[in-house]
């Protein structure tokens, strides 16, 4: 198998930095299902309710009955790799500049055929394979066959790497680590072989548990940062803005009021001028340099990570100035998706339950650990996924959410005092 | 102006500005800033996270001649009214919260202009942060400079305004802030028997940094504001003041209702006094 280049070649200064190119991004509005469950490490195809049938590619009616009653079902993805091909030339610029191309046409045991990059780690066809969904740098749904018993393994592959934003040799700027969360991030970007981790601090003066150890790590960079102030996310973004390419914005201010249980805004006001204009600000200051590194060799600018909360979904009454700064701060993160999205950036939030945090002290178990997060933000970094719920309360709370968002809410309200 | 009587000549404002200038100008007088730069990076007062927080400094440019405002530059600026060198009214206290004119837009405009009594403690403060001034102090001082005149600003000269590294300026630890302060007997006595103005220091708070373990808590604050009487913090270059002579000026904004707001403080001193 193929290893990742450990030590990428430094940038030649006098040639032009590439310029990013993406796969053709354009899907139909039924196909953008595949996208949804792809943006979630899911395979999902069209089943049909009337018949059984598998779906592929999506379309409006079933294939076999002409029903219209077609929902998106998980698959298991196992089917044999009847053949394959290198595909040595193409059009879209994409795909030009990184020929060649190993695709193949899978038949899934579902019953239907798809077309698939394979995984260098296949054995030429026919083979039996296992069918997973990523997004590519454009965003959207692809298909990829692995080898039936093994995990999808991007990094292994040279070229599919590029669908991933591995940490590995890479930049990182994690916002905030004088939190938990923040140094258990830190931690694990630097297992997972980050070169270099600028860690911004903020309020010098207040010393954190566990912080001064973060200066043993050989990668890492104590930063000042704060993101309640313009001037300070300006001086950093000017400093070292150029060099990030990946930005974990770990900064979060959680307070744990009701309406009635704070009076004022005051605190609101804090929790928003961290968690929804903090990532405003940094997305102004970072946002366009990262975009333009986005090429920038096999270490360029993937992507933006911003540590969100499931209390953005829906609104947790107990905790509620708190969440409504997070879906304002998930709501911004759209919006930034489709700006660095241009340049195949992606924008990875992580929404998970409550944290083993001071501010969730009193929610009931299960809690995650900071380092359970911190895993996760690595698993999608190294993955192709762009939403991340970690944890058995963010799954619980995202199926109640898909299923029904109503009955969420009034099942969160009941808990409200 | 009120003793001009109708006929007599008045005093034109240009006269009296040109009275000043002469003063200010000549070797007789001269100014000392006792203000701290604004910035964002000047440290706020810390509180347990769970309290109401004050705001730190923070300025967000509104337009720098582009094309948000092409032909000018200027600001939004916010902050907590106790930020950088600032004015504690009355009204600041629980035990302040009913004295007459004791909020900003209420206070006698007769107090923005007082004398100081600077009281060094540099030495000791330097050799222990959490040094108290005690009656003793104030007793030692007295012999050598007088009686503290009433209506004066007590000054507690500490250099600590020189620590510019914001760690060692807040000082903190696992057991709090670490700053020096008055003990309660002492703001006893500048209060009920002195009748001073007020009590200024260089650091974040009127009351030293383990003020909240005395008998009473925050014992500066307790008694100054009980009695009507004001704050002045984060001051710097008191070292170029004189034990006695200087005029403190110190307008705070007239804030309704305001519990203090940075102001700029300059002392007046004149030129033969000491004090570098």
């Amino acid at each position: 198998m193929p290893e990742p280049a450990t030590q990428p070649k430094l940038k030649n200064p006098v040639l032009r930095t590439r310029q990013p190119t993406l796969p053709p991004a354009s899907r139909s509005r039924v196909a953008l299902g595949l996208t949804a469950a792809a943006a979630r490490g899911r395979l999902e195809l069209q089943v049909c309710r009337d018949c059984g049938a598998v779906q592929f590619p999506p379309r409006e009616v079933c294939r076999t009955c002409l029903s219209h009653c077609l929902v998106w079902r998980l698959q298991d993805g196992r089917g044999e790799l009847l053949t394959e091909t290198m595909l040595r030339n193409a059009q879209e610029l994409f795909f030009r500049e990184r020929l060649p191309w190993r695709v193949g046409i899978i038949h899934l045991d579902a019953g239907v055929n798809v077309i698939a990059f394979v995984h260098a780690s296949v054995g030429a066809a026919p083979c039996r394979v296992h069918i997973k969904a990523a997004l590519d740098r454009a965003g959207q749904a692809v298909l990829i066959a692995v080898p039936e018993h093994g995990r999808l393994d991007l990094s292994q592959d040279p070229k599919l790497r590029e669908m991933t934003c591995d940490p590995r040799s890479r930049k990182i700027l994690v916002t905030d680590g004088k939190s938990a969360l923040g140094q258990a991030v830190v931690r694990a970007l630097a297992e997972a072989g980050a070169e270099r981790i600028w860690i911004g601090e903020a309020e010098r003066w207040k010393k954190a548990p566990g912080f001064e150890a973060l200066r043993e790590l050989p990668q890492a960079m104590i930063v000042p940062l704060d993101v309640t102030d313009g001037n300070s996310v300006r001086e950093l973004a000017g400093e070292i803005g150029a060099k990030v390419d990946i930005l974990v914005n770990t900064c979060d201010c959680h307070r744990t009021f009701s309406i009635a249980s704070r009076r004022g805004v005051e605190t609101a006001q804090l929790e928003m001028d961290v968690n929804y204009f903090g990532l405003l600000r940094l997305a102004q200051e970072f946002g366009p340099v990262i975009k333009a590194r986005a090429a920038d060799g096999p270490t360029s600018a993937v992507a933006w990570v911003n540590m969100l909360s499931i209390f953005a979904l829906s609104n947790y009454p107990t905790h509620g100035t708190y969440s409504a700064s997070k879906a304002a701060a998930f709501s911004l993160s759209q919006a930034l998706r489709a700006e660095l999205g241009q340049a195949g950036v992606r924008v990875i939030n992580i929404f998970p339950g409550p944290i083993d945090d001071e501010w969730d002290q009193l929610e009931r178990p299960p809690k995650l650990s900071p380092s359970g997060v911190a895993s996760a933000v690595v698993e999608a970094l190294k993955g192709s996924v762009e939403d991340v719920y970690p944890g058995d309360v963010a799954q619980d709370w995202l199926a109640r959410h898909l299923d029904n968002p109503k009955g969420l809410e009034r099942e969160l309200s009941e808990g409200a005092q | 102006m009120n003793a001009a009587k109708k006929g007599e000549a008045t005093t034109p404002p240009t006269d009296l500005r040109a009275i000043l200038s002469g003063v200010i100008g000549s070797s007789g007088v001269r100014l000392v800033d006792l203000t701290q730069t604004l910035s964002p990076d000047f440290p706020p007062i810390v509180l347990p996270p769970e309290m109401g927080q004050s705001r730190p400094f923070r300025m967000e440019e509104i337009s720098r001649y582009d094309d948000r405002g092409p032909g000018w530059y200027w600001n939004n600026v916010s902050f907590g009214e106790h930020t950088g060198t600032h004015f504690d009214a009355p009204i600041h206290w629980i035990s302040g919260r009913d004295r007459p004119n004791n909020s900003l837009d209420t206070l006698p405009i007769e107090h923005f202009i007082a004398p100081a009594c600077v009281i060094d403690c540099g030495a000791e403060a330097s050799a222990n942060a959490d040094f108290l001034l005690t009656v003793g102090h104030i007793a030692a001082w007295e012999k050598q400079h007088g009686r503290i005149p009433a209506g004066s600003w007590v000054l507690m000269r500490t250099d600590w305004s020189k620590r510019t590294d914001a760690v060692a300026y807040q000082n903190l630890d696992e057991t709090g802030q670490h700053t020096p302060g008055p003990d309660p007997d002492c703001v006893r006595l500048l209060v009920n028997e002195r009748d001073v103005l007020g009590f200024g220091t260089e650091t974040i708070g009127t009351d030293a940094g383990q003020a909240a373990h005395f008998a009473p808590p925050y014992p500066c604050h307790y008694y100054m504001h009980g009695a009507g009487k004001y704050g002045l913090q984060c001051l710097c270059n008191l070292d170029r003041l004189p034990a006695t002579g200087a005029l403190i000026v110190a307008a705070p904004l007239k804030i309704l209702g305001g519990s203090g707001s940075p102001l700029r403080v300059f002392a007046i001193v004149p030129a033969s006094r000491g004090g570098g």
